[in-house]
């Protein structure tokens, strides 16, 4: 009779490659998500910033100042129609003619304050100032420091806490509903294999995650890691054990699939937004940053992007090595203690 | 895949090495087993002490206390008191050697939906270190053309048979299932019980729990009949029927009218009368006498009859006797 060990990691490896959402979550979302987000962040021009002058004395000749800027967009409308188009965030700025001029804006918005500087420089130079100093732009789309390049190690990142997650907390809880759980407890399976099972399907698991996304993102981007594949496999590994870990914890007590559910988004959520996926950890506040970094994604995406992008040997990653270690061995040993196998 | 000797027919006809059915020990005893859940008492000093080499019924309503029971000898809940030893063994001393010598099913398990039967089969299998071949499992279990289906794709009895399936995969000396046919048709229920015989027919012992009476009748040599925690009756089907004070029925049943039942109680014979589902069941010693005499009380009070049957009683009948209350199997 085969060996249990190897029986449970087939079953598990069956189980998910039958189930549709299964390759689509994997496979399929993550291309979709970098292709539109590559395309929404393309970098490849400036985009003009949206201003509206309201329509009083003196109106048309701001305007006219406005549109010799090219990355100004610029109308000009009655003060009714522009509060409610800077209300509702269709325009960056307001521009009241008078003496002052008079900006009117949210500066909690980026988009508000760079539009801010466009004007005023562009009716500054209209009204005849000058730079004392020549300057010219030269734009990079150089491949490595794009917005996409940024992305890719992050959404990889997302796809392996997704996997581990769901893949292991979903399908034990899942388990347990069905009293499979229960029904193998009576059986002689040693329960370090069922668990053990469930770790090695989801390595099994990660050449599948990460393959497609960073083939498909080297084909529509160029997208390409400047470190060793060999060490972005180790990194990608070491994510994956981690988010096992974290899995089978937050399955060791559930039984409905709602509790899973909601206990995953719980941990995911957060995640996505504050470790870097998206965005640079370093746009929040000092005396957050090591409390984010110290999270599992956090650790898993600065190392993929320390391979991808810096070209990091592994030795100078091993903070975050540490990081994923410790998330990943904590959480199963908290898990073996408070599993519920009935 | 399978350390069975070649001859498929060791298999069906082979004993265990454990020495003969007859010589061997009890397979379970328990004595004065109880377990509680804060005030309820689900098993209320339970004693039973199952053969080896029988098919057992744990027979009751639901909530007799039949589960907790069967989850006690599987080693899957602890007693609050009492002692339980199976197959000569105590749960907490090699756990994993015990559970390689039983096979279980338990109520509502679902398989994982997209694995084939065979191959849920051998990953059950592959749990025991005396795994039988799962085509002659699945054979058995009346599933081999269902092989390579996935579970999903089963009729609610073939998942009874699958567990069953897996029950069996791992050449187990007993047998323990609970509620092996609630939720089947008769039929089904019919054909699912001669599979469980054959693994008494290789010598092994069966406990099967069953709210189900005829069905226990049918495939056990003894039962336990269950009520409220306790074992109220324990002996063969033949035996606990025998064991009542008038063996047979006669079910009647008016086309109008009624009599009541201290006129039917004052019939020569009659030991007891009960009303079910529109039918008057009077309990008899002899037919013979009482039959005419029931006959003769109808027809001087112009009473005329829709049906009448005579039959054996059965532990339906029994239940009701020790408890005076009406078996519902629902």
């Amino acid at each position: 009779m085969a060996s249990p060990l190897r029986q449970l990691v087939l079953a598990r490896l069956r189980e998910s490659l039958r189930h549709p959402e299964t390759i689509f979550w994997t496979f399929v979302f993550p291309i979709l998500l970098a292709v539109a987000l590559g395309i929404a962040f393309r970098g490849e021009r400036i985009d003009p910033v949206r201003a509206v002058v309201v329509d009083a004395p003196g109106a048309e000749e701001i305007a006219r100042g406005l549109r010799a800027d090219s990355t100004v967009r610029v109308e000009v409308l009655s003060r009714a129609e522009a509060d409610r188009l800077l209300r509702t965030g269709r325009t960056a700025i307001l521009v009241l003619p008078g003496d002052p001029l008079l900006y009117r804006y949210d500066p909690t918005r980026p988009d508000s304050r760079l539009a801010r500087e466009r004007v005023d420089r562009a009716l500054q130079a209209a009204a005849g100032r000058t730079d004392p100093l020549r300057a010219s732009d030269s734009l990079v789309t150089e491949p490595g420091a794009r917005y996409i390049d940024f992305l890719v190690p992050g959404l990889l990142g997302m796809n392996l806490m997704g996997g581990g997650l769901w893949g292991i907390g979903w399908v034990i809880v899942e388990d347990r509903i069905r009293k499979l759980l229960k029904l193998q407890l009576a059986t002689p399976m040693r329960k370090r294999d069922f668990l053990l099972a469930h770790v090695l399907a989801r390595l099994l698991f990660v050449p599948l995650e990460v393959v497609p996304l960073l083939f498909l993102s080297w084909l529509a981007f160029g997208v390409s890691s400047s470190g060793s594949l060999l060490s972005l496999a180790a990194v990608a590994t070491g994510g994956a054990l981690s988010f096992a870990g974290l899995g089978t914890l937050l399955a060791s007590r559930a039984r409905t699939t709602a509790t899973i559910s909601g206990l995953i988004n719980l941990a995911t959520f957060p995640m996505i937004v504050v470790s870097g996926v998206f965005f640079s950890v370093s746009r929040f506040p000092g005396f957050l940053q090591p409390l984010f970094r110290a999270l599992p994604l956090s650790a898993l995406v600065d190392g993929l992007r320390g391979v991808m992008t810096d070209g990091a040997q592994l030795a100078t990653l091993w903070p975050q090595f540490l990081v994923m270690g410790l998330w990943g061995t904590l959480c199963f040993v908290a898990a073996l203690w408070l599993f519920r196998w009935t | 895949m399978s350390k069975e000797p070649a001859d498929g027919n060791a298999l069906l006809t082979g004993r265990f090495d454990r020495g003969s059915a007859s010589g061997r020990g009890p397979a379970v005893s328990l004595e004065r087993l109880v377990k509680r859940y804060g005030d309820i008492v689900a098993v209320d000093s339970l004693d039973l002490e199952i053969r080896s080499g029988e098919c057992f019924g744990l027979l009751g309503p639901n909530g007799a206390g039949k589960t907790t029971t069967i989850e006690i000898l599987i080693g899957l809940q602890e007693p609050t008191a009492g002692h339980v030893v199976v197959l000569g063994r105590k749960w907490g001393e090699d756990d994993r050697s015990l559970r390689s010598r039983i096979g279980v099913s338990l109520q509502e398990t679902r398989f994982p939906e997209r694995l084939t039967v065979a191959e849920v089969v051998t990953l059950f299998g592959s749990f025991y270190p005396r795994g039988r071949d799962v085509l002659s499992v699945l054979r058995e279990a009346g599933l081999a053309e269902k092989a390579d289906v996935w579970t999903s794709r089963l009729s609610g009895g073939q998942r009874q048979r699958l567990a069953l399936a897996c029950a069996l995969v791992g050449n187990p000396e007993l047998l323990i299932l609970d509620e092996p046919t609630t939720g089947l048709d008769p039929q089904a229920r019919l054909q699912f019980g001669d599979s469980i015989l054959s693994h008494k027919d290789r010598g092994g012992t069966i406990v099967v729990s069953t709210h189900y009476m005829e069905e226990a009748q049918r495939l056990c040599d003894r039962v336990a009949i269950i009520d409220r925690g306790k074992a109220i009756a324990v002996g063969s089907p033949g035996e606990l029927v025998a064991s009542l004070d008038a063996h047979l029925v006669v079910e009647v049943e008016l086309a109008a009218g009624d009599v009541e039942d201290g006129a039917l109680r004052r019939v020569a014979g009659v030991s007891s009368v009960r009303r079910e589902n529109g039918l008057l069941l009077v309990s008899v010693r002899e037919a013979h006498v009482t039959v005419p005499a029931l006959l003769d009380l109808f027809r001087t009070r112009s009473l005329s009859l829709a049906h009448l049957t005579l039959r054996q009683a059965t532990l339906e009948d029994v239940y009701v006797a020790l408890t005076g209350r009406r078996y519902s199997d629902g």
